[in-house]
């Protein structure tokens, strides 16, 4: 069920969660987390259906923070706060509040929030466009354990990547990352196979792709070699390929879900590595709700001191 | 490639006689070994046998475990539970991109097939069956490593094209050896397949590589017959290359006994015989035997649920906490508990067994055991069994451990309830106190898998009245819909060689020495209680409880 609740208040908005699980009959379900999604109205929908998706693996209150511009100058010096609560069928596993900000509140949206968190439960902030220069210092990056970004969805990607690698802090992760797992199982798979020192690497992939870069920053923090950077004609990452002093290890995406796997002295074999939908990343996100340390190694790309691999 | 001393588990564990000798003579010698089981690392396949992967980290936690190379080999391929269980399984666990590139699929059965027949039949199981989306590319991935087999058990040239099948996979599929043998054949098969296995040289590993043995229950059907089970089987593959499914214990509830009692402080304290009153497993169906007349009769729901299933459940509700969540530790606390049970002196009094006679089952009516097609009338089968047993250590010593299982009872669930004594004192009047129960926490296994926990609260309104309350956690509402099944967990860990989840078979022989005496019993006493199908079980079985001052919960 669909409550509109027109400049309100967050204990309002309390009050009407309460009353929307009252009249379906379902007070209080195991929501595990809160999810506030903070984005203007052109992506609020999307990011709203992918965040609905994912409340089926992690049910969730989702508070959607939208910024809106008044038209008239007199209404930018109003401050108002627009809700819409959504129980039940409407809200995919959880409870989604869709917060609209006008004025002088939008600066203050974290006093919004705040009241709405589920108690005791973990917080996560996905910013699915207009990321903050400092997430962890964002007013409601500031009350999550995990924020999540997408340099995807920015203009200069490889400048955004660097902007991240100095304002990193524990909790910090970006979709760009999380769309590599594929990847890096498959590399790690492959590795596990061969069982050979890499001693040169290379990541191809479209120009300006900023997950080819975390990955080649990973690989080269891992595997202490250089990873060359190969442009293609794409789509996303199409390759990447080891060098081992028997042959060389290749995974090849030229197009579509399809891989080929190449290992020194094996046939080639097919496996699948699809491009997975917004929806999936952020459930594969919501799994973990601790700092994400290999994140914040790819990030810098240095190598680190070794650390001994699962017994 | 060097010949340097096997380094990691999987290596060590693999099982030819002279390699046991070998490592008898190294241990005795003081060479360091590592444990046998956990989340050990993948055969080495060629390369440098030392090498660490750095690709993979321990806080990388995003990666996934994904077996190394390998391929299953399934017997009895056209079997319904390989349809409905194995074959999906397959199929999800390569969608959730946990099977190895290359992994290969062998199905061994009597038709007339080629692989691209096999191939069509697991996609139809696939279709029907499988818990995530169906998608081509995974589909396609997967269906490149799939072969079949045309044969009998005792057809040597099928075992060499077997053979030859699993020598070529590893050329074009690099599979490096690995090889999976899941039996899903019925039990009096078994030392067949497995003489043959023997006898193509297919149960031997190559170095560097593994060779295991999946078999299902019945493992046996008293002591004796699981003995020689065992030892035909150990003949061929390593102890410790042997993996009994029991499904259960693959299931994320059950799983979950050990993080409910040993992640957490607030219910350990109170999980003994200070607290505790009672402790209640059951299962039960409410299907009848169907069409597996053949294998039940003789066997009963006692060999055929409580000998494995609950007296699993019920080691891992009473055992004390393992050393270290692996195979190893958990194996030594659940042996010990198997072995502290003690049966009731008076066999009669303290166990009951039951048939289905006809009656109305959830709005069907239905026909009695003895009417049952290929049954015979004078079967003394029992499809419901109950037992009351004790367990002779200072955490349980007092508190009776009542486990039942039936079909054609009201519904089909699987719980664990424990029970709690009553408050020593209650300052409320007998008036207010008077609708409530005992406390009790209740582990639902299946379906709607999750934990309730059973207290007594305030009515609301004037006088002071308490009544039965209970909280819930469903992993439905919590943790929806990426829960895998069952088969999907117990075959990935097969393939990764972790054996934490599989009883071993000093546990399956001690939980026959538990039920032989019962079974001995029955077989000399009495007949099985006649109960309306679609009731709770037998008038008596409410009697056993009542004797104690105690009743069933309704599930």
């Amino acid at each position: 069920m669909k409550i509109d609740l027109t400049d309100t208040t967050a204990s309002k908005i309390n009050k009407a969660l309460v009353q929307g699980r009252r009249a379906i009959g379902t007070p209080a379900v195991g929501m595990v987390l809160t999810m506030v999604i903070v984005t203007d109205e052109e992506n609020a929908y999307d990011s709203i259906k992918a965040a609905e998706e994912a409340s089926h693996e992690h049910p969730s209150r989702t508070l959607v923070v939208i910024k809106r511009q008044a038209r008239t100058p007199r209404d930018r010096t109003q401050s108002r706060l627009d809700a819409e609560v959504r129980v039940g069928a409407d809200a995919g596993t959880g409870e989604t509040v869709v917060l609209r900000t006008y004025g002088e509140v939008s600066d203050h949206a974290d006093s919004v929030v705040l009241p709405l968190l589920l108690p005791d439960a973990p917080v996560v902030v996905w910013w699915p466009v207009e990321a903050p220069e400092v997430p962890s210092k964002d007013p409601l990056g500031a009350l999550a354990q995990r924020r999540i970004t997408d340099l995807y969805a920015v203009e200069n990607p490889l400048e955004a990547l660097q902007t991240r690698v100095r304002s990193y802090a524990p909790g910090d992760t970006d979709l760009a990352w999380t769309r590599l797992t594929p990847w890096r199982s498959m590399l790690a798979a492959a590795l596990d196979q061969a069982r050979e020192r890499v001693i040169s690497a290379a990541v191809e992939a479209e120009a300006d792709n900023p997950a080819a870069e975390l990955l080649a920053r990973w690989l080269e923090a891992r595997l202490h070699v250089r990873v060359d950077r190969v442009v293609t004609a794409g789509p996303v990452v199409t390759a990447v390929r080891l060098g081992t002093e028997r042959g060389e290890i290749v995974i090849d995406r030229p197009e579509g879900p399809l891989a080929t796997l190449t290992l020194p002295g094996q046939p080639p074999r097919t496996l699948a590595l699809k491009v997975r939908a917004t929806s999936e990343l952020i459930a594969e996100e919501l799994r973990r709700l601790d700092a994400d340390e290999m994140y914040a190694i790819a990030l810098n790309g240095e190598a680190t001191e070794e650390t001994p691999a699962h017994v | 490639m060097s010949e340097q001393i096997p380094q990691t588990a999987e290596q060590e564990t693999i099982g030819t006689k002279e390699d046991k000798e070998a490592r008898a003579a190294q241990e005795a010698a003081g060479v360091e070994q590592t444990g046998v089981s956990g989340h050990a690392a993948p055969p080495a396949e060629h390369g440098d046998p030392d090498f660490t992967n750095p690709l993979r980290d321990a806080q990388d936690r995003r990666l996934p475990r994904i077996a190394g190379p390998s391929g299953l080999v399934i017997f009895g391929v056209t079997g319904d539970l390989s349809r409905k269980k194995l074959m999906p399984a397959v199929y999800d666990l390569a969608n959730r991109g946990l099977l190895p590139p290359g992994f290969s699929l062998v199905g061994f059965a009597r038709r007339d097939w080629e692989d691209q027949d096999f191939a069509q039949v697991v996609h139809d199981a696939v279709r029907e069956h499988a818990r995530t989306p169906f998608r081509e590319e995974v589909w396609q991935q997967l269906s490149e490593g799939m072969r079949f087999i045309p044969g009998d058990f005792d057809d040597d040239t099928a075992f060499k094209q077997l053979r030859s099948a699993v020598d070529e996979l590893d050329a074009s599929r690099g599979t490096g050896g690995n090889y999976a043998f899941y039996l899903s054949v019925p039990p009096k098969f078994f030392p067949k397949v497995v003489q043959q296995l023997k006898k193509h040289g297919l149960a031997d590993a190559g170095e560097d590589s593994w060779r295991r043995a999946v078999i299902e229950k019945p493992f046996g059907h008293d002591l004796k017959s699981a003995e020689e089970l065992n030892s035909l089987v150990h003949d061929v593959f390593d102890p410790e290359q042997v993996f009994r499914i029991d499904h259960y214990l693959g299931k994320e509830t059950v799983q979950n006994i050990l993080a409910l009692r040993f992640a957490n402080q607030m219910f350990e304290p109170i999980w003994n015989r200070s607290y505790v009153d009672h402790v209640q497993i059951t299962m039960a169906e409410d299907i009848g035997i169907g069409g597996r007349a053949g294998y039940y009769d003789g066997i009963g729901a006692a060999r055929d649920v409580i000998q494995n299933h609950l007296l699993q459940l019920m080691a891992l509700t009473a055992m004390e906490e393992p050393a270290a969540f692996d195979a190893a530790s958990l194996l030594t606390e659940k042996l010990k508990v198997l072995r502290a049970v003690r049966l009731p002196e008076d066999l009669g009094r303290h166990t009951v067994r039951g048939q289905y006679a006809d009656g109305w089952q959830g709005g069907t009516k239905v026909s009695g055991y003895l009417e049952e097609e290929g049954i015979d009338q004078a079967s003394t089968t029992d499809t419901y069994a109950a037992v009351k047993l004790q367990v002779d250590n200072r955490r349980w010593a007092g508190v009776p451990f009542y486990l039942r299982t039936g079909k054609r009872l009201g519904r089909r669930v699987t719980e664990i309830a424990v029970v709690f004594q009553r408050a020593p004192h209650s300052p409320f009047d007998s008036t207010a106190t008077e609708e409530l129960g005992s406390n009790a926490i209740v582990i639902r296994v299946q379906p709607d898998e999750g934990m309730t926990v059973r207290f007594g609260s305030k009515v609301p309104g004037t006088s002071m009245e308490i009544r039965d309350v209970t909280m819930d956690f469903a992993y439905g509402e919590s943790f929806t819909e990426s829960s895998p099944e069952a088969y999907e967990r117990l075959i990935l860990d097969v393939l990764l060689g972790d054996a934490n989840l599989f009883p071993r078979h000093q546990e399956v022989e001690e939980s026959w020495k538990i039920l032989d005496p019962i079974e001995q019993y029955w077989a000399t006493h009495g007949r099985p209680a006649q109960y309306a199908s679609g009731s709770w079980g037998p008038a008596e079985a409410d009697e056993m409880l009542t004797r104690d001052g105690r009743s069933w919960r309704r599930p």
